[in-house]
């Protein structure tokens, strides 16, 4: 049979390809493969070719005729045509065996399998099939023709290989081998023909070194040949055959076992990755301690100190049996064992509830725990108000609804009322009963101390001593009492009478925040007009008062008196002038009837809560009167009318006699306050016309600085403005001298002229200079008395160009300089260093201080707290294990706990540690 | 309106006994103290200037030894105990409070090659050039009595390193192999070797006490596992490195101790590139030891000096030489992180101050304070060159200094070769721009 086959000449190269590959041999084909090498050189012509082929040891007759072409563009031979691979087969075939040869496909594998070849060939076989398939790959690259091979499997091939090769098995072994010898004889006949015997015979495959038969030497034993037995013995059941096909079909090999180097690479690799993981474990603890702020070697050290009890019990659990024994027998008895939220009885009793009726319960729990802590809040919140102004406000909304309500019970029922009143009077008992403003508490200890030095301290004693008779007293008792029941301490302020805010208007009368309060709530004034009086009548009544109270009236009779003589004068003046009318009437009415509310209302500038108070204020004391006077309307109503008298009899006196010493110490006293007015004004440079009506403003309402500026100055001639101008005076004098000294101390500097020249030089040399490069007598003539002609000089004029304009150029007192300074420079960073990534980050960081001159000491300490503390003479172990545990079961805890806590380090700080031991 | 009145409590500004600091209010204002960073920039400089005055690291020279030292151990429970071995064999025990010498044995013929004391503080174990591995007991016999070994091993080769295990009665010595000894057996349990190589040190990793690394003579570190037969990972340098240590609280980091100068921090993970590069010797480095606290190490040289390393710096804060040491064959960091031990050729060891300008005893509190303001300040304006240049200063031996100016330019003429004749003049991308943490590592070998 004439297989068509197909050579040609690629790339220099002979290759062949056969159109039916299946029935190709592949040893023969594997020769011709081998023949493919370059040969263009040698086959100009079709006969060279043949010729080269016949060289090369391929049985190939020249009688075929192969056509070539020549391909001209790329100087090859590309020689391509038909040939009859039969006549190929029948040549190789001959040469090799010369028995008859099974070309047919049907015979598989399966016949003769026991005779297949060995590895060698099958190796062999391997490159065969490679090559071939690279043959077939370039055939297919090849423009020549197109085969179509891809249908043709690697396997197929391979058993096309096995069954042309083992021709020689088809018969017993000792006939091969005779078969062998015969050919060998035959083919020692011609020289030629023996060589190639011995070159194509694989003798060496079948006959081993040591003479014996070595078929089959390197073979595998196919599951197929243990099978073929079973299937012929009718025991094995069908199921395992079925099974053992399966097998058979999917062929698989066992991987040769690795080489010792290559086993111990991967067993140091795996070693390896696990201890790098355990390894690993540690970087998040490493790392917390790099970002920890601060870490005190030895690490985890136990605080020294004895624990909080919490912290010691929350870890502690019944370990010994008679521990668990005790805890078994607690649980029995439903004790709680840690503090629980229910106890086992409640909680019986809940679930002894119907759901619905417990539902509701736990809403009415739960509201009333959130009202509660709302209300916990609310006056937590309020508490921590320090605004007296606000409790003040609080207080009189109290005091206002006491009094509605009051109110409505006397008109109601007088019982209730009067049963309120004797509670009132309960209320003065217990005032009585406690030394609560007796001057015995610390507060009034302290100002004990300093009242020999300090008059305010002494009256505020003393204030505190009248609030306490006040409260006792008999007469006024019913409401003061139970104000200082309401609010006890805050109240107090409330209590004293407001002269103590006023400082005595005689002292400073320029000075505005010692005057504000005079005129401010002029129906305060109402108001200590009352215990004054209570107290002129008592003084009246019982000589038993002690000294410090009649000094104490002393005063408050020359304050009063001054105050009144002031604004006697104030009118005159008024009177004489009639200026800025409005003003000084509404001063004149403040200052000279305290009773006097109404104007205030029209004030414009008086807040409205301010009002309120008043309007409140009055009311109190409005029922305060009434109760009074209720209350001893028989007896007292005369008294006040004679009291009345005495208290102006005494005011009288008061300016002209000086009864005692201590009347005597009171006058140096006021003359030592007075010559402090003009003191206190000098410093103020403002001018003098509107001082006199900023004063009265700022008498009124504190300072508007706003009105102060803005509004024009209204000349008043006041009583003290002579005082104050003679300061003004003196301060100007003082000034001026000032100046002079000065002036002589830098007699020879002019210092301006000399900046102003500093400045024009800076300019100048900053200005660009003209260089002038002109040669005389270069190219022109030259010699005395000749200049460079004009051009020339234009010419080798250079001029730069005008630099930027100076930055202080519109400045008339500053000079900048633009220059670099080394000075400077050498103090500073030149580059922005390393951790940081912005020059503001470190400018930042530049500009916090550290220091304790600039920072509290709390803050100095924790800023230059050093990043590591170790101990003198303290062992510091390497960190182990157990630093590991904890600090991933603190992590798992962190993790549970299900918040991105802020990381703390685990040793770490003291600080953490103790506020730690806080929290517990 | 609402008027503040001054108050003045006489609490707060009057002292209770005359002994009492008197109390100064103060007011922080910024405009009542103006120029805040002008004036700490003049106090970090007085702070810095101070510290170099006050820098006098050098506190005793211990002598005694006939011979150079050869190897120290620190006692594992006394501050005070040092140990150290000698090339004549001979091994002193000392006490460096008194500074002085406490015991002397001779343990071994010719050299002690290493010494290690038990984590317990007993007994420690040494080892010499006469093959032997011998434990001694830490007390010293009663008067008259020989000194003598509790154990003696007689090993096949000499060995060259030795470490104890942190928990376990386990050794680990090396020579020709590295070995791993149960404490109660005279064979080893468990032996190492990977190609043929002589180890020069072992180490045991103190914080993951179950592995190894060792210094081998190709040139190579070895890491190993004590639980597996084989060795880790080997990574190949272009020099070999004398010792490692591992850092104590970081138990991926070990530093070695390198021919080539340098000192070579690696994370044993990723043993592909150093993670820095400690460059400041002129010699080879023979000695490496990582203070407790782990945030530093001190190095021993053959350049007759010991230098600090902050260990994640290139260079280092500090440098200890006197006139007198000559090379300096190991060197430890005290377990309280105060003081360096140094023990050189010349017979002597030398106790260091870890920081030179720290005073020593006990600090009074405000004492305290002021140094750690001081420091602060150091800290904050250290990148002013001013400041930066006085604290950077450091007197140098003249050898020291004009090796150290010869290397600098030998450096640049190297790296202007690599990158002006061979790399211009080779394919693009051909010879990589190499940093210098990728020059010195040959290989890493699976």
């Amino acid at each position: 049979m004439g297989v068509m086959g197909l050579i040609y000449l690629y790339n220099g190269h002979i290759k062949i390809c056969t159109e039916d590959v299946a029935q190709t041999p592949a040893t023969s084909v594997a020769r011709f493969c081998q023949i493919s090498y370059p040969i263009w050189q040698h086959c100009r012509q079709q006969k060279d070719f043949c010729d080269s082929l016949a060289g090369s040891g391929a049985e190939f007759t020249t009688t075929d005729r192969l056509p070539a072409h020549v391909c001209t563009c790329c100087w090859r031979w590309s020689l391509y045509g038909g040939f009859n691979m039969a006549k190929i087969l029948k040549k190789n075939k001959v040469s090799t065996k010369g028995t008859k040869k099974t070309l047919n496909k049907n015979t598989g594998t399966e016949k003769t399998p026991e005779k297949s070849s060995s590895a060698k060939r099958r190796e062999r076989k391997r490159k065969t099939v490679g090559k071939l398939k690279g043959t077939l790959k370039t055939t297919k690259k090849s423009p020549i023709e197109k085969l179509d091979l891809d249908n043709v499997d690697e396997d197929e091939l391979l058993n096309e290989g096995e069954e042309i090769i083992p021709s020689e098995d088809e018969g017993g072994s000792d006939d091969d081998r005779k078969h062998q010898k015969l050919l060998e004889a035959i083919s020692a006949l011609g020289g030629k023909k023996k060589r190639r015997l011995a070159e194509r015979s694989e003798a060496t495959i079948q006959i081993s070194e040591f003479s014996v038969d070595a078929k089959g030497e390197g073979e595998k034993i196919n599951l197929s040949d243990l099978i073929q037995t079973i299937a012929k013995t009718p025991a094995v059941s069908a199921q395992t055959k079925s099974h053992l096909k399966k097998l058979k079909l999917e062929e698989k090999t066992v991987d040769s076992p690795l080489t010792k180097p290559e086993t111990e690479r991967i067993q140091r690799n795996v070693a390896f990755q696990k201890s790098s993981e355990e390894v690993s474990r540690w970087q998040s603890i490493v790392k917390q301690n790099l970002k920890a702020e601060q870490l005190v070697f030895p690490l985890n050290q136990e605080a020294p100190g004895p624990k909080p009890l919490e912290q010691v019990v929350c870890g502690w659990k019944a370990r010994t049996p008679l521990e668990q024994e005790i805890f078994r027998l607690l649980s029995v008895n439903k004790q709680p064992i840690n503090d629980p939220v229910l106890t086992p009885i409640e909680e019986e009793s809940l679930k002894a509830m119907s759901l619905e009726d417990a539902k509701i319960r736990r809403a009415e729990l739960q509201k009333a725990r959130a009202l509660q802590s709302y209300y916990e809040a609310k006056a937590r919140r309020e508490r921590s108000i320090k605004s007296k102004k606000y409790h003040k406000v609080q207080n009189k909304a109290k005091r206002k609804e006491f009094v509605k309500k009051f109110d409505e019970m006397l008109k109601s029922d007088p019982v209730s009322a009067l049963e309120e009143l004797q509670k009132l009077e309960l209320g003065r008992m217990k005032e009585r009963m406690s030394l609560k403003h007796q001057n015995s508490g610390k507060w009034a200890k302290s100002k004990a101390i300093m009242a020999k030095y300090d008059d305010g301290a002494r009256k505020a004693m003393q204030q505190q001593l009248e609030v306490n008779k006040d409260l006792t007293q008999k007469l006024a008792t019913t409401l003061s009492d139970e104000e200082g029941e309401d609010d006890g301490e805050t109240s107090e302020p409330d209590m004293l009478p407001d002269f103590v805010n006023e400082v005595e208007p005689g002292q400073d009368p320029a000075n505005p925040w010692m005057r504000g309060q005079l005129s401010k709530d002029p129906v305060d004034l109402t108001e200590p007009s009352v215990p004054e009086t209570a107290a002129a009548v008592l003084i009246s009544e019982d000589e038993e008062e002690g000294p410090e109270e009649t000094e104490e009236e002393g005063l408050l009779r020359g304050f009063a008196e001054r105050r009144k003589q002031r604004q006697e004068q104030e009118a005159e003046n008024e009177a004489a002038k009639n200026q800025d009318m409005e003003v000084m009437t509404e001063e004149n009415k403040a200052g000279a009837e305290k009773a006097v509310a109404s104007h205030d209302a029209a004030d414009a500038d008086i807040a409205d809560d301010d009002e309120e108070e008043e309007e409140e204020l009055s009311k109190f004391t409005n029922l305060f009167q009434e109760l009074k006077d209720s209350r001893m309307e028989a007896e007292a109503s005369a008294m006040v009318a004679e009291v009345s008298e005495p208290e102006c009899a005494q005011l009288q006196q008061a300016m002209f006699r000086i009864k005692s010493l201590e009347d005597m110490d009171l006058l140096d006293q006021e003359e030592q306050a007075d010559p402090a007015e003009p003191n206190a004004e000098a410093p103020q440079p403002a001018p003098l016309e509107s001082k006199g009506a900023d004063k009265k403003r700022k008498r009124k309402r504190g300072i508007d600085l706003a009105e102060v500026l803005t509004k024009e100055a209204t000349v008043i001639n006041v009583p003290l403005a002579p005082t104050a101008v003679e300061g003004a005076e003196g301060a100007a004098h003082g000034q001026e001298e000032q100046r002079d000294v000065i002036k002589e101390a830098f007699a020879g500097d002019d210092v301006i002229s000399d900046f102003l020249k500093d400045k024009r030089r800076e300019e100048e040399a900053g200005r660009p200079k003209v260089v002038d490069l002109t040669l005389p007598g270069w190219g022109e003539w030259g010699g005395q008395g000749l200049q460079p002609s004009k051009k020339k000089r234009r010419r080798f004029r250079l001029k730069t160009a005008p630099p930027p304009p100076r930055k202080d150029g519109g400045l008339a007192s500053v000079i900048i300089s633009e220059k670099r300074d080394s000075s400077v420079s050498m103090h500073q960073v030149g580059a922005l260093p390393h951790p940081f990534l912005l020059p503001e980050q470190f400018e930042v960081t530049m500009r916090a201080p550290v220091g304790a001159t600039w920072n509290t000491r709390q803050a100095v300490k924790k800023i230059t707290m050093p990043k590591i503390v170790t101990k003198v003479g303290a062992i510091i172990q390497p960190m182990s294990r157990d630093d590991l545990l904890k600090h991933s079961r603190k992590q798992e805890e962190e993790g549970t706990a299900g918040e991105p806590k802020k990381r703390k380090a685990p040793q770490r700080k003291r600080s953490q540690k103790r506020h730690k031991k806080t929290k517990n | 309106m609402k008027v503040k009145v001054l108050s003045r409590n006489p609490d707060d500004y009057v002292r209770e006994t005359k002994y009492d600091i008197q109390r100064v209010p103060r007011n922080y204002d910024p405009t009542l103290n103006p120029f805040e960073v002008p004036r700490e920039y003049t106090r970090a400089m007085n702070a810095t200037k101070l510290e170099r005055v006050l820098a006098k690291p050098f506190l005793a020279s211990l002598d005694g030894h006939r011979d150079a030292v050869n190897c120290m151990a620190k006692h594992s429970t006394s501050l005070s105990t040092l140990l150290s071995g000698a090339c004549d064999g001979e091994v002193k025990v000392w006490n460096l409070t008194k500074h002085n010498c406490v015991r002397t044995i001779q343990a071994h013929e010719g050299f002690v090659r290493g010494m290690v004391v038990r984590f317990c503080g007993t007994s420690f174990y040494s080892i010499g050039d006469d093959k032997t591995i011998k434990q001694w007991n830490m007390e010293a016999p009663g008067y008259g009595v020989e000194e003598e070994p509790i154990n003696t091993i007689l090993g096949k080769t000499v060995f060259t390193g030795l470490d104890h295990h942190q928990k376990n009665g386990t050794f680990a010595t090396c020579g020709q192999t590295v070995d791993i000894w149960d404490e109660q057996r005279s064979t080893p349990i468990r032996s190492f070797s990977w190609g043929v190589e002589s180890f020069s040190s072992v180490r045991f990793n103190p914080v993951e006490t179950e592995l190894l690394a060792s210094c081998a003579s190709d040139r190579s570190i070895v890491l190993y596992d004590m639980r597996e037969s084989m060795p880790l990972k080997k990574v190949i340098m272009t020099m070999r490195s004398n010792t490692l240590s591992w850092n104590p609280m970081e138990a991926f980091y070990f530093t070695c101790a390198n021919e080539d100068y340098n000192l070579y921090t690696y994370d044993m993970r990723y043993l592909e590139k150093p993670v820095t590069v400690h460059m400041d010797h002129v010699s080879a480095v023979l000695d490496v030891d990582y203070s407790p606290t782990g945030r530093e190490f001190v190095s021993a040289s053959f350049d007759k000096s010991i230098r600090i390393f902050p260990k994640e710096n290139r260079n280092s804060r500090e440098v200890y030489h006197t006139k007198r040491m000559q090379h300096v064959v190991c060197v430890k960091w005290s377990a309280d992180n105060k003081y360096v031990m140094s023990g050189s050729d010349e017979m002597n060891i030398r106790l260091w101050k870890a920081n030179a300008a720290e005073k020593l005893g006990v600090l009074s509190h405000r004492e305290k304070l002021a140094a750690n303001y001081n420091q602060k300040l150091k800290e904050k304006f250290q990148y002013h060159p001013k400041v930066k240049r006085i604290a950077r200063h450091r007197h140098l031996p003249k050898h020291i200094f004009t090796e150290a100016k010869e290397h600098t330019v030998m450096r640049e003429a190297r790296r202007r070769k690599y990158v002006n004749n061979v790399r211009k003049h080779s394919k693009p991308g051909a010879v990589p721009m190499l940093s210098e943490r990728e020059k010195h590592v040959v290989a890493v070998v699976k």
